[in-house]
């Protein structure tokens, strides 16, 4: 059966993240806003497809995916 | 997560500026790292000075931090003395082909087996914006308040004409193929080159109105595209990406080592 990768957490590092926006740009599923402090925070976490796109982006190293497998429907 | 397990974490967050490419190219040369399992005592991570350079910091390897336009050739005493290390440079524009032009050169004749990493930003980011040898023509630097009339190296093609072994490119928006690139590099024997085209959205991009990081990664999207592939022969501008070359032929520790013998027999006799 085919495996499809849920999100189980998404981390951020605040005092690492230095707010350029690149992951939000690239999102291609518009989880990722900045919040009020200019730092990247996740807004829609349910629509996260787990590409990772956003974690190898960071220049900072400020963002970490932690997949959960499931079995799909 | 792995990336963390290879980096001096009491050094983060880095000096790097916001959204400045150097940090993705870190993120994905860990990866490679972390893919082929190479463990942190047989790498060295030797590198000049930059902006890019500082990255030798930053890693959780070996590492000597040298003095600009000279890390070839202290990485060439490196490997001589330890061949069976994997020895990795990383360099900026400026560092590896302004000042460091000549080393680069005659490590490519060489064929030493060593990674060289060309975080070509296109401009001095550390002195605040002079042009270099790879800003190429009609770029506003501080020193060329006219724009820049100079034309541009081809990274590439400089180091396939000066007989690099391993010769590949990409950007820092393609960033599974940093990832892939490096790995390959590393684990061929011999010289590899790997250009990887970054953002300094500080200088050149500010100075040449280019908008933000993002902006700047999407130039790399929109104007790049695979080596050999049919949009570059529609559209020549296209910069190409991926390996140019992938040459099996002697390195020179192996000749080198095939030397000693040879004069060690020579004695015995
Ligand atoms: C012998 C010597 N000459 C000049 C300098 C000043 N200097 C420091 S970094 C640099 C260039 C940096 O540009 P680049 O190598 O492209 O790296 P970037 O900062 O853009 O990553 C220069 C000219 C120096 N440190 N040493
Ligand atoms: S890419 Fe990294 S540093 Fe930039 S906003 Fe996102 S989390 Fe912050
Ligand atoms: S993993 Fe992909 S979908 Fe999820 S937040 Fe990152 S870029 Fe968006
Ligand atoms: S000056 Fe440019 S190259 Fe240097 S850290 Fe800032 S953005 Fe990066």
């Amino acid at each position: 059966m085919k495996k499809q990768k849920k999100l189980k957490e998404y981390r951020i590092n605040r005092e690492w993240c230095k707010g350029c926006g690149i992951c939000v740009h690239f999102c291609p599923k518009d989880v990722l806003e900045l919040d009020q402090d200019g730092k990247s925070s996740v807004i829609r976490p349910d629509d996260c497809i787990v590409c990772g796109f956003c974690e190898r982006l960071c220049p900072d190293l400020a963002i970490t995916i932690i997949p959960e497998e499931q079995e799909a429907a | 997560m792995a990336v963390h397990n290879y980096i001096r974490q009491r050094f983060f967050p880095h000096l790097w500026c916001p959204g400045c490419g150097h940090g993705t190219i870190l993120n994905n040369m860990l990866r490679a790292v972390d893919e082929l399992g190479i463990s942190k005592n047989d790498l060295v991570m030797v590198s000049g000075i930059g902006c890019s350079s500082r990255i030798s910091g930053y890693v959780d390897f070996h590492s000597l931090h040298t003095i600009h336009g000279r890390a070839l050739a202290y990485a060439t005493g490196v490997k001589m003395s330890q061949p069976r290390l994997n020895v990795l440079i990383p360099m900026g524009d400026g560092d590896a082909l302004a000042i460091g032009g000549n080393h680069f050169i005659h490590a490519c004749r060489r064929n030493m087996d060593l990674t060289a990493i060309i975080m070509n930003n296109r401009i001095y980011g550390m002195t605040g914006g002079q042009f270099s040898p790879l800003s190429g023509e009609g770029i506003l630097c501080t020193t060329a308040p006219q724009l820049t009339i100079d034309r541009s190296f081809d990274t590439v093609e400089l180091a396939l004409a000066s007989g690099a072994s391993f010769v590949a490119r990409t950007t820092s928006f393609h960033v599974r193929e940093i990832t892939k690139l490096i790995a390959r590099a590393i684990q061929h024997k011999g010289f590899s080159v790997v250009e990887i085209l970054s953002q300094c959205p500080t200088h050149f991009g500010r100075k040449n109105k280019l908008g933000d990081a993002s902006n700047m990664l999407e130039f790399f999207k929109k104007n790049t595209t695979p080596f050999g592939s049919k949009a570059k022969q529609d559209n020549p501008e296209l910069i190409e990406r991926g390996i140019f070359r992938e040459l099996d032929i002697p390195d020179y520790c192996a000749d080198y080592e095939r030397t000693i013998q040879k004069a060690q027999k020579g004695k015995s006799s």
